[in-house]
């Protein structure tokens, strides 16, 4: 199969620069694809999708007869990015981390971020992940965000912009390592004439992250991880994880709080865990001390959490951080506690509580996409280009009723890879999700979960709405950026900088 | 999770010997379906659905029932629902050989009337993904709990379905005493034997085969790996390698009963067995299993209260 009438449409394509013109980190791949006999690519991406179904890497369809699973869409074409280009996301990753961690713990001791006005108090106290409950907690070593994914995008301009933080247990992990091993075995000679970095490592370092939260008195940590139970969508990544770091995969049912300690259940009787990598929302946590009527969690576990007897990952309240009207105030976070600019730029965010960003957004709802703060999964949101007049008129209604809970953004034009489509290729839309870990020292997966929308056209990535994914590869090449920030210490948290 | 593999390859080769043995059948001898359902204790629950049996009833409800909770597809789904929830325990080699043995019997029962058509591919293809899966357990798992518990599972659902099909087929077979000596009933004793693998193993031990000897080596052979006693003997090990109580001793009752067990078959001889009543003595072994069966969940994975919560180590000295 070759890519002589691949069309980039007008389009930033990850993989060509133009029509037959890969681009030079591509040209390897491009080179080997366009070797291969005819139908055998075709050949490949089914026996990956075999092996995918194997492996069991699969979700359950709801609404068909008990058993039917499917595999979450993954197509053969891998995005590329180049050494520079990690480079600069690694460090721009890096410093936003290391800024909303110091964001969080602001907000739940002193809020001197909240008082000197650089983020109004109202949005973050009424933010629904802020969590009343962890005024005052010192997380163990200072760490509230543990495990982040953040959604990338590549615009028309050829820049890379941050699109989301997701700070509440990320999934989508367990993909990249499973399809990593897959692709690997699909395109050998790539892998052995290129210098693709690793990411075999992620449950290694997952797992030397956990232990660093142990308490100090604590000389060989037992961590767990624990999961809502085998009917969650992502009950494949919470076992896959255990399985790779070698721990145990729990649910709150195999919890108990006695002695101001967590046990676990075992069939040698109860032991002691130390950490707990959980998979669960705040929400479910602790019935005790978060809602009442779950049946996921431990009962009393905040309580052993705030006496410093165990450690949580991500720690509880930092959601806060990932509120959409949050987003739009992180490169002021970031210049507030850091001192420097933005490494990785925001997507444009128009904050409907600023008078001027208002009239702005009024004046151009066509052009916009308008987000409501408190709603996701697409609800409550208007895109301009695809809206009606009436739906328009509508929409500003509500904005200038409720300004604090909306956000606009403009509408972007995503970078496309190419897919496998039929028997041929074309362009579709993507996003990328690195995965960062925040333990002793920041580190950043290279690679990450590419999301690609399937469907002609779409911008919509989610698997929900017909979604795939696609391998990552981080070429290597410029030096190893120095993995740690040096502002992350426990000891250093307090801002570094009042300038607004 | 174990235990349903092997079930799963014990329904199968039931089945596969009795397609054999029914081939060898003198012409208008009746054929003999029931007692197959009789060797999954589903006796009741398929007359009721089905009435009279026949090939095509029988197989199509011990293979492919979804209702029929020891059915190979029902078995399959089960083990791999299991080894879902402990799939962090297990190696991957064992979840990926599991699963496809899982989406081989689905894919099967999606076409029930090719995978039939050629029944002996089908029965094959499930005994060797069961040989399959235990060897790459054998070879990856540690000797440590999981593998014990793994073990002891499979060893009583073996031991379980050896007596069953000792007890089905001695009581059948001994009815048709105008058989005895023709050439029928040889195959007929053979068919008993290659049910539980055991026809070469048999014929090295005993030579010609004898109805006494036959139920000697299923059920007290000590070497026999589908023997009972065999079978019984490594789960008891297992046992205690899972609660550390030396052997010989016991803590808990299902140490007690299956302790009891293991040396009331190796002290047994045939004869008195056969003259006391076959079926009644495999009938109280099967109670007895049971138990020790329900003894293991109630003493290792009933949950407890966390008033009795005890660090492994003091439990132990209790």
């Amino acid at each position: 199969m070759r890519f002589d009438n691949y069309d980039v449409g007008g389009f930033f394509d990850e993989l060509f620069t133009d029509k037959g013109q890969p681009r030079s980190l591509g040209r390897t791949l491009v080179n080997n694809i366009q070797s291969l006999p005819e139908g055998e690519l075709l050949n490949r991406q089914r026996a990956a999708e075999r092996a995918l179904l194997q492996m069991g890497i699969t979700f359950n369809v709801y609404g068909e007869r008990a058993g039917t699973e499917k595999i979450f869409p993954f197509d053969l074409i891998p995005r590329i990015v180049s050494a520079a280009e990690w480079s600069r996301i690694e460090k721009g990753l890096k410093q936003r981390i290391t800024a909303l961690n110091l964001f969080i713990n602001d907000l739940y001791h002193g809020q001197k971020i909240l008082k000197d006005g650089v983020v109004p108090a109202e949005i973050v106290l009424s933010s629904k992940a802020y969590r009343q409950q962890c005024r005052g907690f010192k997380p163990p070593r200072g760490i509230w965000c543990h495990v982040t994914g953040t959604d990338l995008v590549r615009h028309g301009d050829g820049q890379v912009y941050v699109l989301e933080d997701n700070l509440r247990c990320p999934s989508g992990v367990s993909y990249v390592l499973e399809n990593r091993a897959v692709m690997k075995s699909m395109f050998p000679q790539v892998f052995a004439q290129s210098t693709i970095r690793p990411v075999a490592n992620y449950p290694s370092r997952l797992r030397d992250m956990l232990e660093y939260l142990a308490p100090d008195q604590v000389t060989s940590p037992r961590c767990v991880v624990l999961t809502p139970g085998i009917y969650n969508s992502a009950y494949f990544e919470h076992s896959f994880l255990a399985q790779q770091m070698g721990i145990e995969l729990v649910e709150g049912k195999d919890l108990v709080i006695d002695d101001g300690q967590v046990w676990m259940r075992t069939t040698q009787g109860f032991e002691r865990v130390d950490v707990i990598y959980r998979r669960i929302d705040d929400d479910f946590l602790d019935p005790e001390c978060f809602r009442p009527d779950s049946m996921l969690g431990v009962p009393g576990l905040m309580e052993v959490y705030k006496n410093g007897n165990v450690a949580l990952a991500n720690a509880p309240g930092g959601g806060v951080a990932d509120d959409k009207v949050v987003y739009a105030y992180v490169p002021r976070i970031i210049k507030y506690y850091l001192g420097e600019d933005i490494i990785l730029p925001n997507v444009p965010t128009y904050i409907c509580s600023e008078e001027k960003d208002l009239k702005y957004v009024l004046e151009h709802l066509p052009e916009l996409v308008v987000k409501a703060a408190n709603e996701s999964g697409g609800y409550g949101m208007l895109v301009g280009p695809h809206a009606t007049a009436a739906q328009c008129a509508e929409f500003a209604e509500k904005v200038q009723a409720n300004p604090r809970n909306y956000i606009a953004q403009p509408t972007l034009a995503l970078s496309r890879v190419p897919t496998l489509i039929g028997d041929h290729f074309e362009g579709r839309h993507v996003d990328l999700r690195p995965y960062i870990l925040y333990g002793k020292e920041i580190t950043v997966l290279p690679g990450g979960l590419t999301r690609v929308a399937l469907k002609k056209g779409s911008l919509v990535v989610n698997s929900s709405q017909g979604g795939g994914s696609k391998d990552t590869w981080v070429l290597a090449g410029a030096p190893e950026m120095d993995s740690s920030h040096p502002d992350t210490t426990p000891d250093r948290l307090a801002p570094q900088s009042t300038a607004a | 999770m174990s235990r349903y593999v092997e079930r799963a390859e014990n329904v199968a080769r039931f089945i596969e010997v009795n397609l054999q043995l029914m081939l060898d059948a003198p012409a208008g001898e009746g054929q003999q379906w029931l007692p197959l359902v009789n060797t999954t204790g589903d006796h009741e629950e398929f007359t009721k659905r089905h009435g009279e049996a026949n090939e095509q009833n029988v197989i199509q409800f011990l293979t492919f029932d979804p209702e029929n909770p020891n059915s190979i597809l029902s078995c399959v789904r089960a083990a791999r629902e299991n080894a879902r929830t402990v799939r962090e325990i297990i190696s991957s080699e064992m979840w990926l050989t599991l699963n496809k043995f899982y989406l081989m019997v689905t894919a099967a029962a999606e076409n029930e009337a090719v995978a039939l058509a050629n029944p002996h591919d089908f029965f094959s293809e499930v005994k060797n993904a069961s040989h399959l899966f235990n060897g790459i357990s054998a070879s990856t798992m540690t000797r440590a709990e999981s593998w014990h518990f793994f073990h002891l599972g499979r060893m009583l659902e073996r031991a379980d379905k050896t007596s069953r099909i000792l007890d089905v087929k001695y009581f059948i077979l001994l009815r048709s005493a105008e058989d005895v000596g023709t050439p029928f009933d040889d195959i007929q004793w053979a068919a008993v034997l290659r049910s539980a693998s055991a026809f070469e193993m048999y014929r090295k031990r005993h030579g010609r085969l004898a109805p006494r000897r036959v139920v000697e080596f299923l059920l007290l052979d000590r070497q026999f790996p589908r023997a009972v006693s065999h079978s019984l003997s490594v789960a008891r090990d297992s046992l205690h390698a899972i609660s550390g109580t030396p052997l010989g001793t016991f803590r808990y009752s299902p140490e007690k009963l299956l302790g009891q067990l293991c040396s009331e078959l190796v002290y047994a001889s045939v004869d008195e067995i056969v003259e006391s009543g076959l079926h009644e003595y495999l009938d109280e072994l099967q109670t007895t299993m049971n138990q020790v069966g329900a003894g293991i969940f109630e003493t290792f994975f009933a949950f407890k209260t966390p008033k009795s919560r005890k660090p492994a180590g003091q439990q132990q000295r209790q």
